[in-house]
């Protein structure tokens, strides 16, 4: 640390001399200032000047270890972020649809938003499928709605992310056969499945089997496309959910780091090379509304990231100490009350995201707290992120909040605090038993209620809620999912199990439920045979079912 | 008497976010309330059921999934077909003011929506028992 | 039908009701219970115990599963603790059973201690005697072990399921509770962890010098996991033997006549209680009672044994 005896003693005079009359006058807002997450914030960060030495080991330069300062040298100045925009619902078509307008309009990559019974590896027959069939995102049964959902978009020149954990190896199957049909060999594609189901665990609930066999199932993954589909991104760890839980900015970055270790390790001991994974693993972080405390966590990310994949897991290709991640902007954030509102506070994260060097990003529409977007609201939202890359200035130059003493200040507290839990659960045996213990959902539930109880009491002020309320008026357009989707969805399935080739599909199904039943067979090439003979995802889950088991819950309230 | 109100607080449906729901329970244990809590992926058979054995006076969904329609009122169907007609059902989550008519009209009382203080809810409770 | 018929034909919402009216203990509890009198008895109750986080929920689940696949029909009252300060509870031990919500064959109900001084466990007694008429043939008691109300309640059991865990860092205070003497079957729950063999040690150390004498009274060790499902049939074995040992030996007639005991004893206070307190006017006395004592104008015992003289006749010079 360099010398600030000088500052030291300025500050002294200052707080006497300038600070003091003013507070006799009137005094700050609140006895006490803190981050959205409660990190108390003093009022001016201590200037703390590094030293050459401090800069180059705890910042360096973008693109270089630890990658505080960006995974990439010359990041927006060479290509602006990619411009995702989640989406999709109700059938195939109508996704299709919404995609080909996404695009026209200047998105950069598609993001599929399947719905629960997909998600769950429920077909839309299914008795557990009533009421949810194209709700929260697109059904999807067969490679049939799959061909459908893509119709028209080439898929070597457009990267697809899909939103799919517990299932993803059938949905990945489904696109690498789409894929074939249009021409477009496996190795050309480009994407992200999520894949992370530890927060499924944790916050978000759409799992199917047990740890055990969901690693298996992940590590599969990573290893077929480490051959087979080099440029494809395996597994998106994610921390937006738990944020969504109610988690802490410190919680977020640390539970999914966690997670990743969890996963590293799992993938290692399935006798992979940690070189030959770890450059196409992704995180997913949330951007939430303290715009600085959003910046210093993405920095503290990279750097512990960094250091826990040269130190811990011995990487020696600097490709996989990067920490690559999309962002979506905070979606409990968003107001049911005065929805425009949220079209600020939108932009509020994303500059945050922006700024933080995020890699791709989703901004969301300021009518989600209501139901799924129309398109002018999507418009708007794909705006914000244009109106930022083009007219804000901030992607012109790289980490432009590095150096700034409370920015800095906060990125050293938020990994500080971060290897305190990362330590703990390492003392508790790692991410899977930690979560069986309960103890990571308990840690956000209990700051989960504190939060909600600032904002009951005004404490914590959210504009247009607890106040500067308004009488509120019905609120224009919004999207409504037809409710006969399900027995649309139905027919349509019930003619693709009539024209395909009925016994093909019960051959394959067999020769899945057999390699799942050994504990060393690769399961992805018997998912992607199943897939192109048109077996549901019903079907194919149907079967891992049996094998694994289902996971049940373990609450802790 | 050591009459204690008790709600059951449950999730129809497919529809994993509880952080609203977990809210709510702790929230309305501390306003003195005895709160059953039964988890995520409950069917409306199943809530019915432990509605009735557990004899609660509330029973409040939490859904943000959007599929409201169909589940809350195939909750009410259950509970009236197990002879508990007198619960009174009320719900919250991600559901648009356009929907709430059709929800009153099939049997769920009232409908909470993202920013509603808990003490409107707890006034609700409070009125309900009064008539009662 | 009266609500007391509608409780042996296994009504759901009848059952349900007659719980209600016990956990209130509204008027016409009484009578409800003692109709019901001539049809209790046939259900074996289980107590399940142990400290908070030793996985009992997990492990009933599992139990209950067993006992349905062999046909048997399962009642559960699990209780919770009431908060002090609020007096209302998160009641969430069912949340683990609630893949037998749909089976027709199981009741569950859960209770909140609501802070009754040793209250609980007529509340709970009665509780599973409604269960016992309307024909369950297991009622399974689980409660917290961890005070004497909790072991008051699981007198109620006719076999008790103790279940502890590795790495609550205090098996041994846990062991020395008293909440040892109570059980009769010990669970070494979530066996797969570290520190489990310990904890299977030490409960076998304690169980040692207890039946130095009588080695072959010693009380069965089992380890299982919930999580695994492992160790459950073996855990399901031993209580059977064990009840079935206690018919036998005339153990089981022994324990149910000290639970009548304990209840009429209960009961008796609790009348007496009740009598001495609207015959002295309690309510509206105890205020001006506590002054007299506060300001040292009258000592306690002395002010207690005038204001009782007039009720405690004979009693009054012993």
């Amino acid at each position: 640390m360099a010398e600030n005896k000088k500052i030291d003693e300025r500050k002294k005079l200052w707080e006497q001399n300038t600070v003091k009359p003013v507070l006799d006058r009137f005094p700050e807002r609140k006895e006490q200032f803190s981050t959205g997450s409660w990190l108390p914030i003093e009022r001016v960060a201590d200037p703390r000047p590094f030293t050459e030495d401090e800069y180059l080991e705890k910042l360096g330069f973008p693109g270089e270890y630890p990658y505080t300062r960006g995974v990439q040298p010359t990041m927006y100045r060479g290509r602006f972020w990619t411009m995702r925009q989640y989406a999709g619902f109700g059938t195939a078509e109508e996704s299709n649809k919404r995609y080909k307008y996404l695009l026209d309009q200047g998105q950069t990559g598609l993001s599929v938003a399947f719905d629960l019974p997909t998600q769950i590896g429920y077909d839309s027959d299914d008795s557990h499928s009533v009421g949810e069939v194209g709700k929260v995102g697109v059904a999807i049964d067969t490679l049939k709605d799959m061909e459908v959902l893509f119709d028209g978009i080439p898929l070597d020149k457009v990267s697809t992310s899909m939103t799919i954990n517990a299932p993803a190896s059938v949905l990945l199957a489904f696109y690498i056969a789409v894929a074939e049909k249009q021409g477009v060999t496996k190795d050309q594609l480009r994407g992200t499945i999520q894949n992370d189901i530890l927060k499924e665990y944790i916050a978000r609930g759409t799992y199917i089997f047990p740890p055990k066999p969901s690693l298996r199932l992940i590590t599969n993954i990573f290893e077929y496309c480490s051959k087979e589909v080099p440029k494809w991104n395996t597994i998106s760890i994610s921390g937006y959910h738990i944020r969504e839980a109610g988690s802490t900015a410190v919680q977020e970055v640390a539970f999914t780091i966690a997670d990743g270790i969890e996963y590293v390790k799992a993938a290692i001991a399935a006798g992979l090379d940690v070189d030959n994974f770890a450059g196409r693993l992704s995180f997913f972080f949330n951007a939430y509304n303290d715009l600085f405390e959003e910046v210093a966590k993405f920095r503290a990310a990279r750097r512990i990231w960094a250091r826990i994949m040269k130190e811990k897991f011995n990487a020696k290709n600097p490709r996989s100490m990067r920490l690559r991640f999309h962002t979506q902007t905070g979606g409990s954030t968003l107001t049911a009350q005065q929805p425009d509102n949220n079209i600020i506070r939108v932009a509020i994260q994303t500059l945050a995201a922006v700024m933080g060097g995020t890699q791709s990003l989703h901004t969301n529409s300021r009518d989600e707290a209501l139901g799924l977007p129309t398109e002018e609201s999507v418009r708007i939202a794909l705006r914000t992120q244009q109106i930022v890359a083009h007219e804000s200035g901030v992607a012109n130059t790289v980490d432009p909040l590095a150096g700034s003493f409370y920015v800095e200040s906060l990125t050293d507290t938020i990994e500080e605090q971060a290897w305190n839990y990362l330590n703990k659960i390492e003392e508790i045996g790692g991410m899977v038993q930690a979560v069986e213990a309960g103890f990571v959902q308990k840690e956000i539930q209990d700051v989960a209620y504190r939060y909600q109880q600032e904002i009951e009491s005004a404490e914590r002020v959210v504009v247009g809620v607890n106040k500067f309320s308004v009488e509120e008026k019905e609120p224009k357009d919004i999207l409504k999912v037809d409710p006969a989707l399900r027995k649309v969805q139905m027919d349509k399935l019930a003619a693709v199990r009539e024209a395909r080739n009925n016994s093909a599909v019960q051959e394959k199904l067999k020769e899945l439920k057999q390699a799942a039943r050994s504990s060393d067979a690769n399961l992805m090439p018997f998912i992607v045979d199943a897939a192109r003979e048109y077996a549901s995802l019903g079907e194919i889950c149907g079967v891992l079912r049996e094998e694994f088991g289902e996971y049940k819950e373990s609450i802790v309230l | 008497m050591d009459k204690k109100i008790r709600i059951l607080i449950a999730k129809p449906g497919l529809d994993g976010h509880d952080r609203g729901a977990k809210y709510i329970a702790r929230a309305l244990r501390d306003s003195g309330y005895e709160v059953i809590y039964t988890g995520i992926r409950q069917t409306p058979q199943s809530i019915a059921r432990t509605a009735v054995q557990e004899d609660v006076d509330f029973v409040g969904l939490s859904l943000l999934s959007g599929a409201h329609n169909e589940l809350f009122p195939a909750v009410v169907d259950e509970l009236v077909k197990n002879g508990a007609d007198d619960i009174v059902v009320f719900g919250g989550g991600v559901i648009p003011q356009s929907d709430i008519p059709f929800l009153n009209e099939k049997g769920i009382q009232a409908v909470f929506t993202p920013g509603t203080p808990i003490k409107t809810v707890v006034d609700f409770i409070e009125s309900v028992q009064e008539r009662a | 039908m009266s609500l007391s018929e509608n409780v042996r034909t296994g009504d759901m919402r009848s059952i349900a009701r007659a719980l209600t009216i016990v956990e209130n203990n509204d008027q016409g509890r009484e009578d409800l219970v003692d109709s019901l009198h001539p049809y209790c008895g046939n259900a074996v109750v289980w107590g399940v115990t142990g400290p908070p986080g030793a996985g009992k929920s997990s492990l009933v689940d599992h139990i209950i599963t067993l006992l349905r696949k062999d046909g048997k029909r399962v009642g559960i009252i699990a209780v919770d603790p009431s908060s002090p300060f609020t007096g209302g509870a998160i009641l969430g031990d069912r949340l683990r059973m609630q893949s037998h919500a749909a089976d027709d064959g199981v009741f569950i109900r859960s209770m909140a201690s609501r802070g009754h001084l040793g209250g609980v466990s007529a509340t709970t007694g009665d509780a599973v005697k409604i269960l016992d008429a309307a024909g369950y043939d297991v009622v399974i008691l689980e409660t917290i072990g961890v005070g004497q109300t909790e072991i008051d309640v699981m007198r109620i059991a006719d076999v008790i399921l103790l279940v502890l865990v590795p790495g609550l860092g205090d098996e041994i205070q846990a062991l020395k509770a008293g909440v040892m003497e109570i059980g009769d079957i010990f669970i070494v729950n979530k066996s797969d962890k570290d520190g489990a063999d310990k904890v299977r040690a030490e409960v076998e150390y304690i169980l040692s010098l207890k039946y130095a004498d009588a080695p072959e009274k010693k009380n069965p060790v089992v380890m299982a996991s919930a999580l695994r499902s492992e160790g459950i049939d073996t855990i399901v074995l031993k209580a059977r033997e064990f009840f079935a040992q206690m018919q036998e030996n005339g153990g089981l007639e022994t324990r149910r006549k000290k639970r009548i005991e304990l209840e009429i004893r209960k009961s008796l206070l609790h009348k007496i209680e009740q009598a001495v307190h609207y015959n002295l006017d309690f309510e509206n006395q105890i205020d001006s009672w506590i002054d007299a004592i506060y300001s040292r104008h009258e000592p306690m015992y002395r002010l207690v044994t005038n204001k009782s003289k007039h009720i405690l006749k004979e009693h009054a010079a012993s």
